[in-house]
């Protein structure tokens, strides 16, 4: 049990996410990919007569379900499988962050994460405007990580390496040179 | 946000490429499965979110050493799952595996749009600012912090707004 506690290896989840590939396929050809329940959803509450929502989303509810899933094995193991030991965190990362407010002692900063913090600037900014880049930019580039990093690339295709890549590029750029600017806000 | 309308011919199909481009399973299983099948499906998303608790793939802190090359541990679960990916469909398609139930399994080629890059680069800013990606946070509500469903419905009117200027945009 203590070794089902501790944080898990990389190799190890690693190999369950890619795992999450094959059975998905072999259990009804499903495509491993996340964002797309973002326009299911669009699709189902709020179609507007715009054509990108006009599809017949029930067929797709699998994902939804899977996304349910997702949910569910997150109360389990935050319920019962937690950690019981501080997270480690890069002290570089600690020391930065102190800088700003914020103490590294929580998977999810509560300076950040709370509904206290909405009704801050930058709380504001990192959940509603950070929310948005996400939805918007996931649907343009066609797939976030599960469906171009990790899908798209294990079928070897070379437009899901290019979004990967500027996944990547946007996450460097915001984190290293624009992000210092919106953590300093209060 | 640059809005540019494009000069081109008006596209005759609105729902341009609209399946094959949005990670939707373009090949529609022949077979009327009966609803509750979804629940295999949702197995596979509770096994998916414990990973992501256990191995903290939901969390800002691991993002943050991610984007600053301050923790290797998150380039190694991403280079891990490809791989093992990678090995699962080439098994899946050198054998030609079928389904559970006897179905072939299809895989359609991605075709290259501005999109990707564009839109690629936009979702790489939100990532580094929220710290996840569509999913993580499920798991991050599922975990107890709510105020994130305030961060998916935001996410849900992005992807509503990209519906809307789809077609002014460049892709």
């Amino acid at each position: 049990m203590d070794f089902i506690k501790q944080p898990w290896p990389w190799y190890v989840a690693g190999a369950f996410i890619g795992l999450t590939v094959p059975a998905l396929l072999l259990l009804g050809n499903r495509h491993f990919g996340i964002s797309a329940n973002l326009r299911h959803i669009c699709a189902a509450c709020l179609p507007a007569n715009l054509p990108f929502f006009k599809y017949n989303w029930k067929k797709e509810a699998w994902n939804l379900f899977f996304a349910g899933g997702i949910i569910i094995g997150a109360f389990i193991a935050t319920q019962w499988l937690a950690n019981p030991n501080p997270i480690v965190v890069n002290p570089k990362l600690v020391t930065e962050l102190s800088g700003y407010g914020i103490a590294a002692d929580n998977l999810m900063p509560k300076e950040i994460f709370s509904f206290e913090s909405l009704l801050t600037l930058r709380g504001f900014i990192m959940l509603v405007a950070g929310g948005f880049l996400v939805g918007f930019g996931t649907r343009y580039a066609g797939g976030c990580t599960s469906g171009h990093a990790i899908m798209g690339l294990s079928n070897l295709q070379w437009p899901s390496l290019i979004a990967t890549i500027m996944f990547m590029v946007g996450g460097f750029l915001m984190a290293n040179f624009i992000l210092p600017f919106i953590l300093r806000l209060s | 946000m640059s809005v540019k309308n494009i000069t081109a011919i008006q596209q005759p199909d609105t729902d341009f490429e609209v399946r094959s481009l949005q990670t939707m399973c373009v090949n529609q299983s022949e077979k009327e499965l009966p609803w509750w099948y979804n629940f295999s499906y949702m197995a596979v998303g509770i096994l998916f979110g414990i990973v992501f608790i256990k191995a903290e793939i939901i969390s800002w802190i691991r993002i943050q050493e991610m984007f600053r090359l301050q923790s290797f541990h998150m380039y190694g679960v991403i280079g891990t799952a490809v791989v093992v990916g990678i090995i699962s469909v080439f098994l899946i398609k050198k054998f030609n595996v079928k389904t559970i139930h006897g179905e072939s399994i299809d895989f359609q080629p991605k075709k290259f749009n501005k999109g990707q890059v564009y839109g690629g680069l936009l979702f790489g800013l939100g990532w580094a600012i929220t710290g996840a990606c569509p999913g993580p946070l499920f798991a991050q509500v599922g975990s107890g912090v709510l105020v994130i469903l305030v961060v998916i419905l935001s996410a849900i009117a992005g992807t509503w707004t990209y519906g809307y200027f789809r077609d002014k945009l460049p892709h």
